[in-house]
């Protein structure tokens, strides 16, 4: 008897698992996963999904994570040769490199590059392959509270030395007069335009030169005006730290990517009146006026994907057209030229943040932090450096030596992965 | 009935397969593959397939002075937290081991941090630690006191996190503790009674040596625990200003998700285990010298 149930109790449980397995396979419909960004290009998307799931019968079953998150489960699902994804959100910068080294993005040789600018395709393309397409773009700019300036009678700055007049100006009254990422890591990609601006650099062909006087001197600079004019603990304050203050008007000039314009002068989070929030471009150095302007973020296919034709066929309308105007539209800066040569689009847009684009267009520089495969771990190392600068404010004596320490530990990452010199 | 068939004979074995597989699935394969990647030059970021590597990595993090440093740090924190938490834990059960009015909405009170979420425990009190418009610095300033840099500035760090850690776990110290007084026996106290000890002595000589073992057991979950805090300290500072926070744990995680070097990452975890392993075995020693 007891054998005649446990064969009963495996048979109706095998029944079970077959059972949901077989009532899947005569649907066919075409079925794509898709990982999105917790960014306002993800949060745009997902509402229009449905949409193309009605366009086209093919279900579409995404996610949507944090930035470092995706790069996470991305990378741990690629690497175990586990991964089920077909289309996602990628950081070019950050992970490009690594991800077209380990050849986990798909070609993407059947798209239409031609309404993207050259520089940004190029940055995800090897061997003639283009792997990346651009999505959203992001500059340096510098946010200001208009209301502020008027009241101690100062001009906004357009050099450093009128930047560092006006951050001691204006620091006094529980306000602090300036502020910028200042945690290691996160302040790499803010503090590049400052290292440009003073003829610096991270790297050069592929060989890392950021204790060079001019690199050292900008981050001597950066370390000093933060040390003296930014808020109390900036030296582990990130973009999601500096923004409460300023929107809590605790703060006089603030400057970090231009994507955050949306959430500064939202006044369900701001005690600010938008009136009084300005955006002026970066201020120009001594030896430059290249605030970076990068491509923050693509959109990419697995070369592992099941279904590559149907994650074709969504990369297309998700990087539409129609879908950038959307996205201007909801101050979300694109990367395709045709966006921003819509009309609707020049009149709605924040008047301010076009100029600092067209300015940015013109001078910038390509990238905010070393372009490199074991990115994180050089943005620890030069982390350090700027950490120390803005502790001493500015005045360090050991920060040459820090600055050589480091530079070459991040010529032995780059060696180590047969990046080092060269291309 | 005649025992005949596989499942007859086998039962003994049958039934606790799930559970064995599911043990052996889940805890002995990842430790065993983690002990495998570690002796492996394993990183993502090169490309290249994964060699063995001997002591390699080992080595490699030996000579990383933020190894030591976290190495530091870990004992630091676990030391200074769980041993505010023992004797506070203790005193708070003391009191509520007597009979008073509101008692028991003082323990229900009391249960509350032990069922937050330690990341949103975290951000709140990242909070009340902004320098600059934070609550406690609030509070100071109103007191005339000097402001505190709590999680922003390196000297501060780590006091700070171990703050929320015993805000948070000081609780479960108290019922453990407590409830191992309430399982002690009246005898040795009357006793003591009729001989006239005073209420400190009754204490020192009673009391405590009796629930000893409990607040030992107690001390070794949270110190085990502890040894592992990843979730405030990575809510809350993620290892910064600098590298000021950076424990094992957040170390482990930084050149696992961060750096993509597997191999080294493995090899910390290693040590990490090890000095677990360790930690319990010393603590359970001790404990077995109460019980005698």
């Amino acid at each position: 008897m007891k054998r005649v149930l446990a064969v009963l109790l495996i048979v109706s449980l095998s029944f079970v698992v077959f059972a949901q397995g077989a009532s899947e396979a005569p649907a066919k419909q075409q079925e794509i996963r898709v990982l999105l960004a917790n960014h306002p290009y993800g949060e745009l998307l997902k509402p229009l999904i449905p949409e193309f799931e009605a366009q086209t019968g093919i279900k579409v079953n995404y996610e949507s994570l944090q930035e470092s998150q995706l790069t996470q489960k991305l990378t741990t699902e690629f690497a175990t040769g586990s991964s089920t994804v077909d289309v996602f959100m990628t950081r070019p910068l950050q992970e490009g490199l690594l991800f077209i080294k380990n050849g986990w993005y798909g070609s993407l040789a059947k798209y239409d590059f031609s309404d993207y600018p050259a520089a940004s395709v190029e940055l995800g393309r090897k061997d003639g392959v283009p792997f990346i397409v651009p999505l959203v773009i992001e500059w340096q700019v510098m946010y200001y509270r208009k209301d502020l300036f008027e009241k101690a009678g100062i001009k906004v700055p357009t050099n450093f030395v009128e930047l560092e007049a006006a951050a001691k100006a204006l620091t006094k009254d529980g306000v602090a007069g300036f502020g910028s990422r200042g945690k290691g890591a996160a302040a790499v990609t803010q503090i590049s335009s400052y290292i440009y601006n003073f003829g610096g650099n991270y790297l050069e062909n592929n060989v890392a030169v950021f204790d060079s006087p001019e690199a050292l001197e900008g981050i001597r600079y950066y370390g000093r005006l933060l040390g003296n004019y930014g808020p109390q603990g900036i030296a582990s304050m990130s973009w999601e730290n500096l923004m409460p203050v300023f929107q809590a008007g605790k703060l006089a000039m603030w400057t970090d990517a231009s994507v955050f314009l949306g959430q500064v002068v939202d006044p369900t989070k701001t005690n600010i009146p938008a009136k009084d929030i300005g955006v002026a471009q970066l201020p120009a150095g001594p030896k430059g006026d290249s605030p970076f302007i990068v491509t923050s973020w693509g959109m990419a296919m697995s070369s592992k994907s099941k279904n590559p034709d149907a994650a074709l066929q969504f990369l297309n309308w998700a990087t539409s057209k129609e879908l950038a105007v959307k996205g201007m539209l909801a101050n979300i800066p694109m990367s395709r030229d045709s966006a921003w040569a819509n009309e609707t689009v020049r009149k709605n847009m924040n008047a301010e943040l076009i100029a600092t684009q067209a300015h940015a267009a013109k001078n910038g520089y390509p990238l905010d932090r070393p372009f490199m495969s074991a990115v994180g771990q050089a943005r620890d190392l030069i982390g350090e450096v700027i950490v120390e600068a803005i502790n001493t404010k500015g005045t360090s004596t050991r920060l040459p030596a820090l600055a050589t320490e480091k530079v070459k530990a991040v010529n032995e990452l780059l060696k180590a992965d047969g990046e080092y010199g060269g291309k | 009935m005649i025992k005949s068939g596989f499942f007859e004979r086998n039962l003994k074995y049958l039934f606790p397969l799930p559970a064995l597989l599911f043990v052996l699935l889940l805890m002995v394969f990842p430790v065993l593959y983690t002990l495998f990647v570690s002796f492996t030059d394993w990183t993502l970021t090169s490309g290249r397939p994964m060699k063995f590597a001997g002591l390699g990595s080992y080595l490699k993090i030996m000579g990383e002075p933020r190894f030591l440093d976290a190495v530091g740090r870990t004992f630091y924190f676990t030391i200074g937290a769980v041993l505010a938490e023992a004797v506070l834990g203790t005193t708070i059960a003391l009191v509520l081991n007597r009979e008073f009015r509101g008692k028991n909405a003082l323990k229900f009170i009391l249960l509350l941090p032990l069922v937050a979420t330690p990341v949103a425990v975290g951000i709140v009190f990242n909070l009340f630690y902004d320098p600059t418009i934070g609550f406690l610095n609030y509070v100071l300033s109103v007191f005339g006191l000097p402001q505190s840099g709590w999680v922003t500035a390196s000297s501060t760090v780590l006091p700070s996190l171990m703050l929320v850690d015993i805000w948070q776990w000081t609780p479960m110290i108290s019922l453990i503790v407590l409830a191992g007084l309430a399982g002690l026996s009246n005898e040795p106290y009357e006793s003591a009674k009729v001989d006239g000890a005073s209420s400190v002595q009754t204490f020192v000589h009673i009391t405590l040596p009796m629930v000893m073992p409990t607040i030992l057991t107690a001390i070794i979950l949270r110190a085990v625990d502890a040894l592992k805090t990843y979730d405030i300290i990575y809510a809350m500072t993620g290892g910064g200003p600098g590298y000021s926070s950076e424990t094992l744990n957040i170390l482990a995680y930084k050149f696992s998700f961060e750096y993509f070097n597997m191999g080294q990452a493995s090899s910390i975890l290693v040590f990490l285990f090890f000095i677990v392993l360790l930690f319990s075995l010393g603590v359970t020693k001790i404990r077995k010298l109460f019980e005698l």
